[in-house]
């Protein structure tokens, strides 16, 4: 009987450097997912509370103005943006587009840059008004 | 063979080849992350150029078409999306076909009742009286 040998395995994660491109398909992942649990969570909470009345509604803002809340919707805007830019860049490359390497990799890089850019664009707005 | 119809006419016969199904999920995924790119952009416009986000303009602002009915199909398309993009992660990762059934039911029922929710929210805000 022939000896046995150990098969060789597909590379998995853990073999590949790191780069941007991985990091945009994970993030988007990461950022659809807070978006599902906790964005829908808040969505539905605060249509709940505007329908439920003033006093409901005030209790909603009351929270969603201390720390933790600002820090929970600054997050789920940041990700709001990263998944919106990452799924332009996916329907992008569902035509065949901007696979070539270097393109592909300033891609990724750019939908986390575009990503934070709009993120504090858009609180710097809110947080100018309230003041 | 329809848009998304991801077998080929000889896999048909034998039975065999593609997944079959796959190929409608994959355009619905995509499709309904056209409808939220356009919707989520409504969104936080909308939020933007309201007067205030008190509990009073907003829901005047709830009560007319062109806030109700974009609102409505946002939140039907946001838990439509999240749920498909949630069972792509559930497929990827949990393969004991069992947990993955259990997994993918409770999510479907927590999506649909989520839905509900907001939806029940929206239409009293819309159709009920001023508060």
């Amino acid at each position: 009987m022939a000896e046995q040998r150990e098969r060789p395995l597909s590379p998995h994660l853990g073999v590949w450097r790191w780069g941007p491109g991985m990091t945009a398909s994970i993030f988007h992942r990461i950022s659809g997912g807070a978006l599902t649990v906790a964005g829908l969570a808040v969505l539905t909470w605060w249509l709940l509370a505007l329908a439920d009345g003033s006093e409901a509604y005030g209790d909603f803002a009351a929270i969603a103005s201390t720390w933790v809340g600002i820090v929970v919707l600054v997050g789920l805007t940041w990700a709001f943006f990263q998944h919106l830019l990452s799924g332009i860049r996916h329907l992008v490359m569902d035509t065949g587009e901007n696979l070539e390497l270097r393109a592909n990799k300033n891609g990724a890089i750019l939908t986390f840059v575009g990503a934070i850019l709009l993120t504090a664009a858009l609180w710097f707005y809110i947080l100018g008004v309230a003041e | 063979m329809s848009l998304g119809d991801s077998s080929t006419e000889l896999g048909k016969i034998r039975g065999l080849g593609s997944a079959r199904e796959g190929g409608e999920h994959w355009i619905a995924e995509r499709v309904s992350s056209v409808a939220l790119l356009l919707l989520g952009v409504w969104l936080i416009a909308s939020l933007l150029m309201l007067p205030g986000l008190d509990h009073g303009t907003l829901r005047e602002w709830l009560r007319t078409p062109l806030g109700a009915v974009p609102m409505a199909l946002f939140v039907i398309t946001a838990f439509y999306h999240g749920l498909d993009g949630m069972k792509v992660v559930v497929d990827d990762y949990v393969h004991e076909p069992g947990n993955n059934f259990a997994l993918n039911t409770l999510l479907l029922f927590l999506a649909v009742g989520g839905a509900a929710f907001a939806l029940f929210a929206l239409g009293k805000i819309a159709f009920g009286g001023a508060a």
